[in-house]
């Protein structure tokens, strides 16, 4: 497809360790198309961060490696490429925005010299030039008085607003792509409805394709397209938002909406997900839900379960919509579901 | 509805001196908490809810003497803890306790969580080891654990289940009241509704009351019973949680409503985007605080400051355009 600017095929990223290998990314394949946005959704530890780094091959190796798989962005596999190719589009072409903006801003320059610094970098302008792009760009994210706010040092801004110059930053050479890694976790909810906005704007107004990461269906609602269910370092269901929030399949996707709390019900019991998540170190065979899922069927113990199409683009991981299932297999699993 | 009150506080204030210089010469104050009241029944669930630095948690660690006020007064079922001394504030520990965000760090690594929680049944008095012992394993099946994990080690455990061990580890002493900080913030939304879950067994079980400190409006208001929402040091609307959230008063109490992110595409909410920042607790502004985020701020808010004033239906809210 041509509208496809990125794709992400059967990425396997493992990490080495001392107590064995960790499966963080195991066999994952989706892709994202200009101007839209995707999320992908998954607890912690399902591999939704390994994927987003793997894409810009930021993956600390050792201990990780990315074992199997291609990226193609604009069909040119990165996964092959030169470091100095890659300098030339992240940042420039694919650029990413971490979840505690503290931690990506040097403490000891300003933060305007630190914008301007990639427009330099990646654009060749001027310094004066490079700075009154970087002022353009800190008031286009809602930067009061954005003059003099170049001028301060990272510790001077709150959470927010420091989320806001990350943002300013990674828009400074117009990035076809945008990786948000839980952009909007260590933020208050007012500031987090702020800059949720900022994000639907630059779907809109810019046409950009943003892969939003996050642990957060509430959030995913209000701003997916499409939507990637992850659980263990796989894919649990893929599709439209309308697709998961509507007829979610997976038990997996079904648990994680229900065991929301919602505000607009008189106070009751929530149903939660049974158990824990699994280690990925050594995974059980088969599903990796199966300990978890209330609706197993015993073949789910022994066999990962194949990619179904339900509808469209609507994707699911799970042995009760496979033919392979034995007959019996069904039976047994119907009455367990009830 | 149990109508006992079990605390009450009053006018409760916690101001923090800012201190510059070589002599640590005191320049200013942050205002964490400043006037607040409230009580809190027997049995009842109270959800306070406000955003970081709002002085949710110096309220919480108040009611414990943990922190002591500057001003106002404690009323632990109609005694003024304030004139307390250590013995009497033990005796009233063991009925008020507290669960944290972080589990991990309120347990010590080098102690097996048998050891852990039976420490506080002998601090409180249990000597009996075999008693001891008995009562820990009694606890850990109360909250979902096993009687076998009591000779574990911390590390052993998931997020999850550190934070089931340091609610045994409150249960311990059969409290009356549990203020919980954030218990469920640092965990996944599927094992965030297991221990939602638990709180909520646990109270119908035991008669609990609790003080629910949490930012997020849709965890507060699956537990509670009323909520409090503060802003910058004062309570801004206090209601029953379904008048509260059917007929919100304070501009803010909208604000954080409509900013609950809901999880259905089709919902199309007005969303009312609060312009700036929460101000520092050092410089609040003059007047009503909100004023300078309020989208619907008049003349006389910046200019005199609103009190919490009770209207229809036991719900109190702090706003001129009410009074």
């Amino acid at each position: 497809m041509s509208n496809n600017i990125l794709e992400v095929k059967n990425l396997k990223t493992y990490f080495f360790t001392g107590r064995g290998v960790v499966k963080a990314v195991d066999d994952i394949s989706f892709s994202l198309r200009k101007g839209e946005n995707l999320c992908l959704v998954g607890e912690s530890g399902c591999g939704k961060t390994a994927t987003a780094l793997s894409i810009l091959r930021l993956i600390d190796s050792p201990p990780g490696r990315i074992v199997n798989g291609e990226i193609l962005y604009h069909g040119e596999d990165l996964l092959p490429s030169s470091s100095a190719r890659l300098r030339q589009i992240r940042g420039n072409r694919i650029a990413m925005i971490f979840q505690d903006p503290q931690s990506s801003l040097n403490p000891v320059f300003t933060v305007g010299d630190q914008i301007a610094e990639q427009i330099k970098l990646h654009l060749g302008l001027k310094h004066k030039q490079a700075m009154e792009r970087t002022l353009h760009l800190m008031e286009q994210v809602g930067i009061p008085r954005a003059r003099d706010r170049m001028k301060d040092y990272p510790h001077q801004f709150s959470g927010g607003m420091k989320q806001r110059v990350m943002i300013a930053a990674t828009l400074s050479c117009d990035p076809e792509i945008l990786i948000a890694d839980e952009p909007t976790t260590a933020l208050d909810t007012t500031i987090k409805a702020q800059i949720l906005d900022i994000f639907r704007d630059l779907k809109q107004k810019r046409n950009m394709s943003i892969l939003f990461i996050t642990h957060d269906l509430g959030t995913v609602a209000g701003i997916a397209d499409r939507i990637v269910v992850m659980y263990g370092g796989r894919m649990a269901e893929a599709g439209t938002a309308l697709d998961i929030f509507d007829h979610p399949q997976h038990p997996y996707t079904q648990g994680l909406i229900s065991c929301l709390p919602d505000i607009s019900t008189r106070r009751d019991r929530l149903t939660p997900i049974p158990g824990m998540i699994p280690s990925l170190i050594n995974p059980p065979e088969g599903c990796i839900f199966d300990p978890r899922c209330e609706r197993r069927i015993p073949i789910c113990g022994r066999e990962k379960p194949p990619e179904i199409v339900i509808s469209g683009e609507h994707l699911v991981a799970c042995h009760l919509y496979s033919q392979a299932a034995s007959p019996e297999d069904r039976i047994e699993g119907s009455q367990n579901a009830k | 509805m149990p109508n006992d009150e079990l605390i009450k506080v009053e006018n409760l204030k916690k101001y923090y001196p800012v201190t510059a210089g070589l002599l640590a010469r005191q320049v200013a104050e942050v205002k964490a908490v400043d006037g607040v009241s409230f009580c809190i029944m027997e049995g009842e669930t109270l959800g306070l809810v406000g955003e970081s630095g709002c002085g949710k948690s110096t309220l919480g660690r108040i009611l414990l003497r943990l922190e002591e006020p500057t001003a106002g007064k404690v009323l632990y079922e109609g005694n003024d803890i304030m004139t307390w001394d250590k013995r009497q504030l033990k005796e009233m520990r063991k009925e008020v306790q507290m669960i944290f965000q972080d589990p991990q760090s309120s347990l010590d690594p080098r102690m097996t969580i048998g050891d852990s929680i039976g420490e506080a049944l002998l601090i409180h008095g249990m000597k009996n080891e075999r008693e001891r012992l008995e009562r820990v394993e009694e606890l850990l099946k109360q909250v979902g654990l096993e009687p076998e994990h009591a000779i574990r080690y911390p590390h052993e455990f998931s997020g999850g289940q550190k934070q089931r061990i340091g609610i045994a580890r409150a249960l311990a002493v059969n409290p009356k009241l549990i203020v919980a900080d954030e218990p469920v913030s640092a965990l996944d939304v599927s094992v965030q509704a297991q221990i939602l879950n638990l709180t909520l067994d646990l109270q119908r079980e035991l008669r609990l009351a609790y003080l629910f400190i949490a930012h997020d409006l849709s965890v507060i208001g699956h537990v509670s019973d009323r909520i409090a929402v503060m802003y910058l040091g004062k309570i801004v609307e206090l209601a029953d949680k379904m008048e509260l959230f059917n007929h919100p008063l304070h501009p803010y109490t909208e604000a954080l409503l409509s900013a609950i992110p809901i999880p259905d595409p089709h919902q199309k909410r007005k969303r009312i985007l609060l312009q700036g920042e929460v101000p520092s607790p050092v410089n609040p502004p003059p007047g009503c605080r909100f004023h300078t985020r309020c989208p619907r701020v008049m003349k006389l808010c910046p200019k005199e400051e609103p009190t919490l004033q009770r209207l229809e239906r036991d719900h109190l809210v702090s706003c001129h355009l009410y009074h």
